[in-house]
């Protein structure tokens, strides 16, 4: 499955980028599934998702839990709690 | 009902006018600005970047102003949020509720704030005299903040 990934904040610096086309594999199935498969892709992504308990993530923009499933997701997007306002 | 997230600083009184301007039904305005402050640290904060999440950022404020309008009767809203580089004492947030009576204008507002911050996607970064650079952490007083609006009231 092909997937736009965006990061923001810490996790963009980590990554050392802001978007990213991916395939992602049939067997991830969910937002944690995909932030462990991320881990595997380098050293900068280990760092980036070492504490992935503390990472949030949206799909295509609506804010969700890391047992969301991501088929037919168009764009993830992985962040620190926010801190606006 | 509005949101807007911009770079450009925000003129309060103008922002009511248009919001109520022709309007007789408005019986009570609540704003609320949110600013950098400084804090009393001798390694002083010297300026703020905030960065968002284009696209999502919008559409999030625009729930969280929906979820106000069907919790209290307000005749108008607004929402603005700066984001880029910012100097202790700037603007950063604006929220404005009217409605016919204080008391949803009040609670609305409060309602909006403390969800826009623990929902919007917005992260702030904090740049210091000494010359380093900090994402600021959320605080859990926010997320307790938030909480007590829930469940929904009706």
């Amino acid at each position: 499955m092909s997937v736009k990934l965006l990061y923001f904040a810490w996790v963009r610096e980590k990554t050392g980028k802001a978007e990213e086309h991916v395939d992602v594999p049939a067997s991830v199935g969910t937002v944690a599934e995909l932030m462990t498969w991320l881990k595997g892709r380098g050293p900068e992504y280990a760092e980036a998702f070492a504490r992935a308990e503390v990472i949030r993530a949206a799909v295509d923009r609506v804010h969700v839990q890391p047992t969301t499933r991501i088929a037919g997701a168009r764009e993830v997007a992985f962040f620190p709690p926010v801190t606006g306002g | 009902m509005t949101v807007r997230v911009q770079a450009e600083d925000f003129d309060i009184g103008a922002e009511v006018r248009g919001l109520t301007a022709g309007r007789t039904d408005v019986g009570a305005v609540v704003t609320f600005t949110g600013t950098v402050r400084a804090d009393a640290s001798a390694n002083r904060i010297t300026s703020m970047t905030l960065e968002h999440y284009p696209g999502m950022t919008e559409a999030e404020l625009a729930r969280v102003e929906g979820e106000a309008q069907r919790r209290w009767p307000l005749l108008a809203s607004l929402i603005v949020h700066r984001v880029g580089r910012l100097a202790p004492g700037d603007n950063i947030v604006l929220v404005v509720t009217a409605s016919a009576h204080r008391e949803a204008a009040f609670a609305a507002a409060e309602f909006l704030m403390d969800y826009l911050k623990t929902r919007a996607p917005f992260w702030k970064k904090e740049s210091r005299a000494d010359g380093s650079q900090t994402w600021v952490e959320t605080r859990d007083s926010d997320e307790d903040a938030a909480r007590r609006w829930q469940p929904p009231s009706r």
